[in-house]
């Protein structure tokens, strides 16, 4: 049961943690709606050299050859990993010039998966998609700007849920979905913020929800990082780091062996920074619609071809994975992305409204009004929620 | 001034559409095919219930 006094808090509680992330979450909100476009407009701005038609089955081409053949194109970068594209039989070569590249130097070389054809190395130019997704989840500022966004997106939170706790105050006189257009101006913004705001209230809760979480990602795994690779490297103590790197085919045909229900998501070549200076990090994944998304890790020794299946995940870090495709909506067809921006568009009117509400509150005060109506309540003796 | 309203119709419309989404943000998510259309119509739901509202009013 919410008393007038609490009622009156949680309204100012919703008021400063709408106004300290409203100017993020309008670039989030910004950035983020070409961004749910991703495939569609990577289409359309850099189409792609299309690798051969393959059949079912057939056998993978390569990856050592590949990763010689990407050195040749970058001889003064080295391998920093490489991923299969989900959708074609493509693999990327990032060639790097250090274990943690900047913005833009990552080079990348792209074959054909199972030919191993060489089939383009992408122009090092302006990349709009890279652009907005930085400005969107970091501004540009690395992990302490992913940490900002991550607080950004939890005071955007706490707002939706006091915003729903003075709904009711407020509505307690209202039929659901009330909107008044005939009304003054501060009225129709009024009655529009509160009905857009709970109707894509759940939405809104899972998209800034999932911010947090994939703003705190870089941290979670440098944690399980910490924890996991002191106790992998401790028998390597004092030998000198691998100056000469093993077969990726084999290593990967050992995963595949370790692992039969998944397939190689991407591979992570010797780093001292966020990976292990002396193994191949073979990320594997499920191949169900859940499981895709987690990843299995394997550690496979660079010199010798021991494999170290660490045991799993912790559970923060595969609930992480699984989550993660809430905040882009990229995951349910071209209908689900439309619909995604149109939430998108929503939140920015229920944001508009909101700064609106505020700004024009010298006029007629919202905390008047709230008094107003939770006094009548008072009066009546009725609990305002229960 | 009229009568307060209780709880169930000031937050039950809420409620059920907290549902319906969320069986729609969990249901392309953790299925395919026929889940996917099934997502769809439930996001579409709370769209088309502002819209209604809206041009009613």
């Amino acid at each position: 049961m919410l008393t007038a006094q609490k009622v009156r808090t949680w309204y100012r509680i919703h008021k400063w943690t709408s106004l300290i992330c409203t100017a993020f979450l309008l670039m989030a909100c910004l950035t983020g709606l070409p961004l749910i476009f991703t495939d569609e407009l990577e289409a359309i701005v850099a189409p792609h050299v299309a690798p051969a038609v393959a059949k079912v089955g057939a056998p993978n081409a390569s990856l050592d050859r590949m990763v010689t053949e990407a050195q040749q194109e970058f001889p003064s970068l080295h391998p920093y990993g490489l991923f299969w594209d989900e959708d074609e039989p493509r693999v990327f070569v990032n060639m790097s010039p250090s274990d943690t590249p900047k913005a833009g130097e990552i080079r990348q070389v792209i074959f054909d998966a199972h030919t191993g054809r060489l089939l383009e190395v992408p122009k090092d130019r302006f990349d709009l998609i890279e652009f907005l997704f930085r400005l969107h989840s970091e501004m540009f500022l690395g992990l302490p700007g992913e940490l900002v966004m991550g607080v950004m997106a939890l005071s955007f939170v706490i707002s939706l849920l006091s915003g729903v706790l003075v709904y009711g105050p407020f509505m307690r006189r209202l039929r659901f979905g009330t909107y008044r257009s005939k009304s003054t101006s501060r009225t129709r913004w009024f009655d529009l913020h509160n009905l857009l705001g709970i109707v894509t209230l759940t939405w809104a809760l899972v998209v800034g929800a999932t911010g947090v979480m994939n703003a705190v990602a870089t941290p979670l795994f440098g944690l399980w990082r910490m924890q996991t690779l002191p106790k992998i490297l401790e028998p390597y103590r004092g030998k000198p780091e691998p100056t000469h790197f093993g077969s990726l085919d084999a290593a990967m045909k050992q995963v595949a062996a370790a692992l039969p229900a998944t397939e190689h998501g991407s591979v992570l070549f010797p780093n001292k920074v966020v990976g292990s200076p002396r193994h191949y990090i073979v990320w594997n994944k499920g191949k169900t619609p859940v499981t895709s998304r987690l990843f299995t890790p394997v550690l496979v020794d660079v010199e010798t071809g021991a494999m170290t299946i660490s045991n799993g995940l912790p559970w923060y870090l595969r609930a992480l994975e699984v989550s993660r495709p809430l905040h882009f909506g990229d995951y349910g067809g071209l209908p689900l992305k439309i619909l995604w921006a149109l939430f998108d568009v929503a939140l920015i009117v229920v944001l508009m409204s909101g700064l609106y509400l505020w700004l024009s509150h010298r006029r007629t005060p919202v905390e008047k009004e709230l008094d107003r109506l939770v006094s009548l309540e008072e009066r009546q003796g009725v609990a305002l929620t229960r | 001034m009229t009568q307060p309203l209780p709880f169930r119709k000031v937050y039950g419309p809420a409620i059920i559409l907290a549902g319906i989404t969320l069986f729609g943000l969990l249901s392309a998510l953790l299925g395919d095919g026929v889940w996917n259309a099934l997502s769809w119509v439930a996001l579409a739901v709370p769209l088309v219930v502002f819209a209604w509202n809206y041009l009613k009013g």
